[in-house]
């Protein structure tokens, strides 16, 4: 128990270390950009003064030294306050949280989806490594990690939406319809296809991951002592197989939350689908610096929490660093 | 004397792989050459060589456990049936045992007791094998990483003894091994023999299979050279036949650590003819040819100078 | 026979995909841009053999832009991969070499590039950079090293441990020395496949970042824009705009996998004993 609380105050203490140096990339890439973000406030054609303008700087606190304006937004940001967003005019937190919502429901399907399968193919192809069904998924697989998700997004478009009319072009909800109108199953229509694009994509990489451990685990000495002992192919995947390779594969999908958010920025530009990933293209192409910083630091807490569950969970479920050493 | 038919008999068994080297160059690479051995109940066979001579390989040979890439030629006979890939299936884990070399060769993640169990034990027999080595409940309980290495030890024998083996692979069981453990170990296997068992012991120590075996196989470059009492050895040079034998008993630290000139060849660059040629004092022309296994003094012998 | 067939044939894909690969570079960069200007003459014409990929809603030869986009993915994948192996280079040797704080305050640079979800380092940059097409390439080339950082580290790591090494050191071999002769030596396989393998990676941001507005302006032919106004158009059934331009991106994404695969074969043959 004493080995379990000083591995997590270890990890918990090197992620908080690493959250303060993104915190400060962050900032520095930020401010370090030519783009005014009193300018992309107003707009350019806008006829403000410039008296007006410094005023909003002075507010914004924009003359203030770099590190002062680092300290401070950290404080706010301690606080619950990122400020307001530019083109979202609302209050960045009350953005994430609404955005957060809404890509949750695609990211977690998707991450559900991608997982499961590819666990179960990731199994068959290493157990029959060198069969039929093995070659196709590495073929499968190998071409998937080529392709972008975007462009998976727009073959289903064009294929699923626009030539078959089955799904919506885009939108979690149908266009010009009341929040509390908005059923279920219309949410669901809304889903399917990005959820498959981002599913589609994730598979790959646990599906080879997963074959490769089990690959390795067929060819372990201990898979050879349980030939040697009587165990058929399919007992040695069973008893030997899932055994070794569960803790690699949740492990893995844990940490690849980053890929996750990577793909739903991508997902969700291609199905114009309002969530978070949506919105970071929206905050870095129009100059709204909270909005931008804010969802970088989200980002970032959710892909250390995940690497934070991973990591967790390889502790709890390795004996090794459960129970400590030898008795 | 009564002959009864050999638990295992083996006859010119030859192994090669199908390797690739750099520049993905494809090659056949043989392991084992012309390889003759057997083994009868009650005795222990001790199959003595260098490392690195394959005879590791020897044991998934007869298990019928070796990888995709292998390729196995010669005569295996188990009681006489011929070892087909069906009798090998039914034999692991049941009639042939295997006792590996280290805890390495234990699933990480399973605890000991449901691993000893196995799918061919049951909980009972498990329970009884470990009062016969003297393994405490609590071990069942244990992963392998948790088990010192004299509980190791013990509880991969008894992984062996839980079905009804009647011949016993052991598979380099006592490196690392304090002198006492090792000869504990040895013990063990004594007693299985002496219960009627049939034990095949690869090792690297002459020492130890000196004082338990009742055979020992002197193997080099992957075959046999020669099949020698255990006696033999105690009785000199003059005793042995093969003249790698003699050269070996030579190089033991009690009888004067004399080295063997050359070096074993690598699989892969295996001359034709002996083996031992290249590095043979009494080397003639016919040594290049086809050398039978032939039986002498009472044990066998791959060399046609041998008298 | 058949030994000798498999490495000839290793190394005939391999030519063949750098053939493939410079000539899509060397076209782009000769390509008069009048082959992709706006034909109104030839608007939303389907694929036919004047127009291999059709033509978009101003009438430009998409086979001719989409080549071009490639050719510009190519030449930025081929900078972003030399900077960023360079730098993984020397992080990885330094990191391993000299340890200590050098080593923990790479690692930890590492971790916090690793932290990032990669897309939005790249917007990050590009924004910091005033989002120019500057943006985007300094992006791409500067954060494709961490991967590469941590498999160079650890190789140069297990070669210190060998025993030759080690004699050396006993020798009175200087580091400086040791690194040039022995640890060097035994990276720059290692390091090649990293680079060819990193090519994907920045060919696939690149896309991606440009299909998402950041970067090079609208008229500009890289794969992310076409893509993105054939999203903008998705709706006219126009499919040839989203197929073809896709499809060989992936395949030279493919191209490149396979390149660094092959070199990885030859270099290290233990990959394929099966």
């Amino acid at each position: 128990m004493m080995n379990m609380m000083k591995y997590i105050a270890g990890t918990l203490f090197r992620m908080l270390l690493l959250l303060v140096g993104v915190s400060l990339v962050s900032f520095i890439l930020v401010v370090s950009s030519p783009i005014d973000p009193v300018e992309a406030y107003v707009g350019s054609e806008s006829n403000i003064s410039q008296e007006q303008k410094d005023v909003i700087a002075e507010y914004w606190g924009l003359n203030d030294p770099p590190v002062q304006r680092y300290l401070t937004w950290i404080r706010n940001l301690l606080h619950g306050d990122m400020g307001t967003s530019i083109a979202f005019k609302k209050p960045v937190v009350q953005v994430l949280e609404e955005r957060f919502i809404t890509s949750a429901a695609l990211m977690l399907t998707a991450w559900v989806i991608s997982g499961v399968l590819g666990f179960m193919l990731g199994v068959v192809a290493g157990t029959f490594s060198d069969s039929l069904a093995d070659r196709v998924l590495k073929t499968f697989c190998f071409v998937m990690s080529s392709t972008p998700a975007f462009w998976i997004g727009l073959l289903l478009l064009v294929v699923f939406a626009v030539h078959l009319g089955w799904f919506p072009v885009g939108f979690s909800v149908p266009v010009g319809k009341a929040a509390s109108e908005v059923t279920i199953w219309e949410r669901i229509h809304h889903l399917v296809l990005p959820a498959l694009t981002l599913s589609i994509t994730g598979v790959s990489n646990i599906a080879l991951h997963t074959r490769q451990k089990m690959m390795d685990v067929m060819k372990s000495e201990y898979v050879l002592f349980a030939r040697a002992r009587g165990e058929s192919r399919w007992q040695i995947v069973k008893r030997h197989g899932l055994r070794n390779i569960a803790i690699p594969a949740i492990t893995l999908q844990f940490a690849s939350f980053s890929e996750l958010f990577g793909g739903s920025v991508l997902a969700e530009q291609v199905f114009s689908y309002p969530g978070l990933g949506n919105a970071a293209t929206i905050a870095g192409l129009k100059g709204d610096v909270p909005m931008l910083l804010g969802v970088a630091m989200f980002s970032v807490v959710f892909v250390f929490v995940g690497n934070f569950i991973a990591n967790l969970l390889y502790g709890l479920l390795n004996p090794e660093i459960r129970e400590g050493g030898r008795v | 004397m009564e002959h009864k038919e050999p638990i295992l008999d083996i006859k010119n068994l030859s192994v090669s792989f199908r390797m690739y080297e750099k520049g993905l160059e494809q090659k056949d690479l043989k392991v084992i050459s012309n390889l003759n051995i057997h083994v009868d109940e009650g005795e222990i066979l001790a199959i003595v060589g260098s490392s690195g001579s394959g005879k590791s390989l020897l044991a998934s040979t007869v298990l019928g456990i070796l990888p995709k890439n292998a390729s196995v030629t010669g005569d295996m006979r188990y009681y006489g049936q011929p070892m087909t890939i069906e009798l090998q299936q039914r034999l692991r884990g049941r009639e042939i045992a295997l006792v590996p070399q280290s805890v390495e060769y234990l699933d990480p993640l399973m605890k000991t007791g449901k691993q000893v169990v196995g799918v061919r034990g049951t909980k009972e027999k498990q329970r009884l094998a470990f009062k016969r080595y003297g393994l405490q409940r609590e071990v069942e309980e244990l992963y392998p990483f948790q088990l010192s290495g004299g509980m190791a030890r013990r509880v991969l024998v008894s992984t062996a003894v839980i079905g009804d083996a009647k011949l016993i692979v052991a598979d380099e069981p006592t490196p690392g091994m304090s002198k006492a453990m090792a000869e504990e170990a040895m013990s063990n296997f004594r007693t299985l023999a002496d219960e009627g068992k049939g034990i095949i012991l690869i090792t690297h120590d002459i020492d130890l299979a000196f004082e338990y075996a009742d055979r020992i196989a002197i193997f080099y470059a992957g075959t046999t050279v020669e099949t020698a009492l255990a006696e033999d050895f105690g009785r000199g040079p003059e005793a042995l036949r093969h003249p790698y034998s003699k050269a070996l008993w030579e190089a033991l630290p009690q009888n004067g650590f004399k080295p063997i000139p050359g070096t074993q060849p690598y699989a892969g660059s295996i001359p034709g003819g002996c083996l031992f040629a290249p590095r043979c004092l009494y080397k003639t022309e016919e040594c290049l040819g086809e050398i039978p296994m032939r039986t002498l003094r009472g044990g066998e012998v791959c060399c046609i100078h041998a008298d | 026979m058949r030994n000798v067939n498999r490495r000839t044939k290793t190394l005939l894909l391999i030519g063949m995909i750098c053939v493939i690969l410079l000539g899509i570079a060397a076209s782009g960069l000769v390509m008069n841009p009048e082959s992709y200007a706006p034909d109104y003459a030839a608007k939303k014409l389907p694929p036919s053999a004047a127009h291999w990929f059709g033509t978009d809603y101003l009438g430009r030869d998409m086979f001719c832009r989409t080549i071009k986009g490639l050719s510009t993915s190519i030449l930025l994948g081929t900078l972003a991969a030399g900077v960023s192996a360079v730098i993984a280079l020397v992080f990885g040797i330094l990191s391993a070499t000299v340890g200590g704080v050098i080593d923990k305050m790479i690692s930890y640079l590492v971790d916090l590039f690793m932290g990032i979800p990669h897309l939005v380092l790249l917007m990050l940059i590009s924004f910091a950079l005033g989002k120019g097409l500057k943006g985007v390439i300094i992006g791409i080339a500067l954060t494709h090293w961490p991967n590469l950082t941590r498999v160079i580290r650890a190789e140069v790591l297990q070669i210190k441990n060998m025993q030759y090494v080690k004699a050396a050191e006993r020798f009175g071999r200087t580091k400086v020395q040791i690194a040039c002769e022995h640890i060097i030596p035994h990276v720059i396989p290692q390091f090649i496949v990293g680079l060819i393998l990193l090519f994907p990676h920045a060919i696939l941001h690149e896309a991606g970042v440009t299909f998402l507005g950041f970067g090079l302006g609208v008229d500009t032919p890289a794969i992310g824009i076409i893509l993105s106004e054939a999203l903008k158009h998705i709706s006219t059934g126009m499919w040839w705009l989203v197929f073809f331009p896709g499809m060989l991106l992936v395949m030279v994404v493919m191209l490149f996998d396979k390149l660094g695969d092959d070199i990885k074969l030859l270099i290290d043959p233990m990959s394929a004993q099966e």
